[in-house]
């Protein structure tokens, strides 16, 4: 699960990690009311207004249709209206949301962080997550932040530092130190820089999260050292232990389609293809959607049933999948081993036959217990089906129905 | 005998008189599994499916014997139970549950450093060696007994690859899921190096998917160790970059996740690559015949 900034920026906050302060709003109005307020307790004009969308590039992206930027400064409250009309309701189109771009339901109203002061400000970049080769968590971080980090990883390898966690003992302080030397701090910086990190890790830890990135992580003309903005992904496993986080879901950055089959336990991707499947097992699942593809055609979603392929789920498969226009062949593809395949066939014209007027070719691929039972029910059902046992013949049909 | 289980294995199951291990646990049996007993806290002194049940895994070795360990125990527990099987040395756990957190899965394989023990999985669907013991929950008829070995990260992907060897007209030595979780027991070399240095497996069949580097790792060892032929096919030449298919492993973060490097990788170590998944029979067979 994904989450905005605002609201992971809310978590780090209950682990004492210090974040750029903002107010989170969804109309014009309150982000008025939210600027005054930034404005007095900051004791300075500007501020940033930042739109929340689950993607990044928000600050180089644009509305769709005019030239406002997700991320803009404004130092008055006529700035600020200007931006949040212009933001609210849009379409944000940046480069990690392709051309359709995301709706902006809220923004952040965010303190100025490039506020004047004794000393230099700094960006750098830090994020932790768990590197599956040594089983451990890992701290990476670079003296380059507020950029691309992929873009330095490739460019400047050097400038990027690990720092793996030994899961028995966790985080040291000796870490924290050294990661707070290698990005140069010294005097407070460096005391706060410790700290933050140390927090960071526990906040990490705290609420489950399988990727943190703090990308710019700040230093203040005052040196203080603070998250400007945070990506947080959560593991979604561990969501069960988490209530209170699990229900930060905002389902609107979701594929509606998507949500639908998560309420039928339906592992369910979108993709663009125009060929629909639905398989048993999400190695199967991914293997079919490969075996479409040599076929001629393209997958336009991954299915993954689970261990019951039964009337109500083939049904609940049929409907999500043909929701998509542009689904020329459905192909489903099971197989059957505690499941029986007479049982998943029963299923499919029991589906079907409810469904009625269904328009495209359905391809039937079901092997395992009680294959060729299944194949003679399908082939007697009288319905616009057609059946394979082998996985080479199903590749045969698809390859057909597309051509 | 093949590899990890066999009729001499002694198995208890953790989780045993729960709705899955109670099902798996007979068709376990039924197949012919030497299954002694099994453990669910606080049911300890009852019989279930006539085997005796115990309240700790410590009360079923002392009593059985027992020297392997499947886990049907619900994620939020899972971790638990594996440490638990690992502190009395249980030689073989094989963890069939799915969503367990991944921070509780770095702990477990942090407990495993230095122990004797060996965990497949979780998320998997066990490892069978055929016509001998199924310590898992594929269905066992597939796996006509024979002489090919096979390693898969998925479940009813190995059920495909164990039936069309068996249509080409060979068998199975032992199949081991390993399961599709970020961070699994044992990884896609180590179950390869058991199959390589068994003397009744003549082939090995090689699943994987996107996500992590266990393939290109597994590819590598077999460049330099290779004695007998293998099958490679990587699940998820389609998928889409930053999207979990299905299971929580799945998912390219980097360039060397996709389908598309890891293929490149197996096929210059020397592995036969197939890019279709109905492919994987015939390749076995052709291979075997060189």
């Amino acid at each position: 699960m994904n989450l905005h900034e605002y609201q992971a920026k809310e978590l780090l906050k209950k682990y004492n990690v210090p974040v750029q302060e903002g107010i989170a709003v969804d109309t014009v109005m309150a982000a008025e009311e939210a600027y005054r307020q930034i404005k007095t307790q900051t004791n300075n004009n500007f501020a940033v207004v930042k739109a929340q969308i689950h993607a990044g590039g928000r600050g180089k992206g644009k509305i769709e249709g005019s030239e406002q930027r997700g991320v803009a400064v404004g130092k008055s409250v006529e700035d600020i209206t200007t931006i949040a009309k212009n933001i609210l309701g849009g379409t944000l189109v940046t480069i990690q949301t392709g051309a359709a771009g995301k709706k902006v339901n809220k923004i952040l109203v965010a303190q100025d962080v490039y506020y004047p002061g004794a000393n230099p400000v700094k960006e750098f970049y830090l994020s932790i997550l768990l590197d599956r080769a040594t089983g451990q968590n890992v701290i990476m971080y670079s003296t380059e932040g507020g950029m691309d980090i992929e873009e330095v990883a490739h460019n400047t390898p050097e400038k990027i530092f690990k720092e793996w966690v030994h899961p028995g003992g966790g985080l040291q302080p000796f870490q924290a130190r050294k990661i707070a030397f290698n990005l140069g701090l010294s005097g407070e910086a460096f005391k706060n820089a410790v700290k933050f990190v140390t927090n960071l890790y526990n906040a990490y830890l705290g609420v489950d999260a399988s990727m943190l990135e703090i990308n710019p992580l700040f230093k203040t003309s005052d040196e203080k050292i603070i998250a400007v903005d945070c990506k947080m992904n959560l593991d979604d496993n561990a969501l069960m232990r988490h209530p209170d986080i699990a229900a930060m879901r905002d389902i609107t950055e979701e594929d509606p389609t998507e949500v639908e089959a998560g309420q039928y336990n339906l592992n369910f991707v979108k993709l663009d293809g125009n060929v629909g499947c639905m398989v048993n097992g999400a190695g199967l699942a991914m293997a079919t959607m490969d075996m479409i593809k040599l076929s001629g055609g393209e997958p336009a979603n991954f299915l993954d049933v689970g261990g019951t392929a039964n009337a109500q789920t083939v049904e609940a498969g049929f409907r999500i999948i043909m929701k998509d226009p542009n689904v020329k062949a459905i192909l489903i593809n099971i197989f059957g081993g505690i499941v029986r395949c007479d049982r998943v066939a029963a299923g499919v014209i029991e589906a079907y036959n409810k469904l009625g007027n269904i328009h495209i070719p359905i391809i039937v691929r079901l092997q395992g217990t009680n294959a060729e039972e299944a194949k003679k029910l399908i082939d007697e059902s009288g319905l616009k089906v057609q059946s394979a046992i082998q996985l080479s013949e199903a590749a045969e049909l698809v390859k057909k129905a597309v051509a | 005998m093949a590899v990890l289980v066999n009729k001499q294995s002694k198995i208890i199951v953790q989780g045993f008189t729960g709705t899955e291990g109670t099902f798996h646990a007979s068709q376990m049996i039924e197949y012919g599994t030497n299954v002694v007993g099994g453990v669910t806290p606080g049911k300890g002194g009852s019989t279930h499916l006539d085997k005796p049940v115990f309240n700790t895994v410590a009360d079923a070795v002392k009593a059985t014997g027992a020297n392997v360990s499947i886990i049907f125990v619900p994620p939020a527990f899972a971790a638990d139970s594996i440490i638990e099987a690992a502190s009395e040395n249980i030689e073989l756990v094989v963890c069939i549950t799915e969503g367990i957190p991944v921070q509780d899965m770095v702990k477990v394989k942090n407990y495993l450093q230095g122990k004797t023990t060996r965990l497949i999985g979780p998320n998997c669907p066990g490892v069978i060696t055929a016509g001998e013991a199924k310590v898992g929950i594929m269905p066992g008829f597939i796996f006509k007994q024979g002489r090919i070995g096979i390693v898969s990260k998925s479940g009813t992907l190995t059920y495909e690859a164990a039936d069309q060897v068996v249509k080409a007209g060979l068998g199975i030595s032992t199949a081991i899921g390993i399961g599709g979780d970020p961070i699994i027991g044992t990884p896609t070399v180590e179950a390869v190096k058991l199959l390589m240095n068994d003397p009744e497996t003549d082939g090995i069949i090689m699943i994987g998917e996107i996500g992590g580097s266990m393939e290109a790792d597994a590819a590598r060892w077999i460049k330099d160790n290779k004695t007998k032929p293998v099958v490679g096919f990587i699940a998820g030449q389609t998928a889409p970059p930053g999207r979990r298919m299905g299971h929580a492993g799945a998912i390219i973060g980097g360039a060397e996740d996709t389908a598309e490097a890891k293929m490149k990788i197996m096929a210059e170590c020397g592995i036969s690559v197939v890019a279709s998944p109905a492919d994987i029979g015939k390749t076995i067979a052709a291979a075997l015949k060189k």
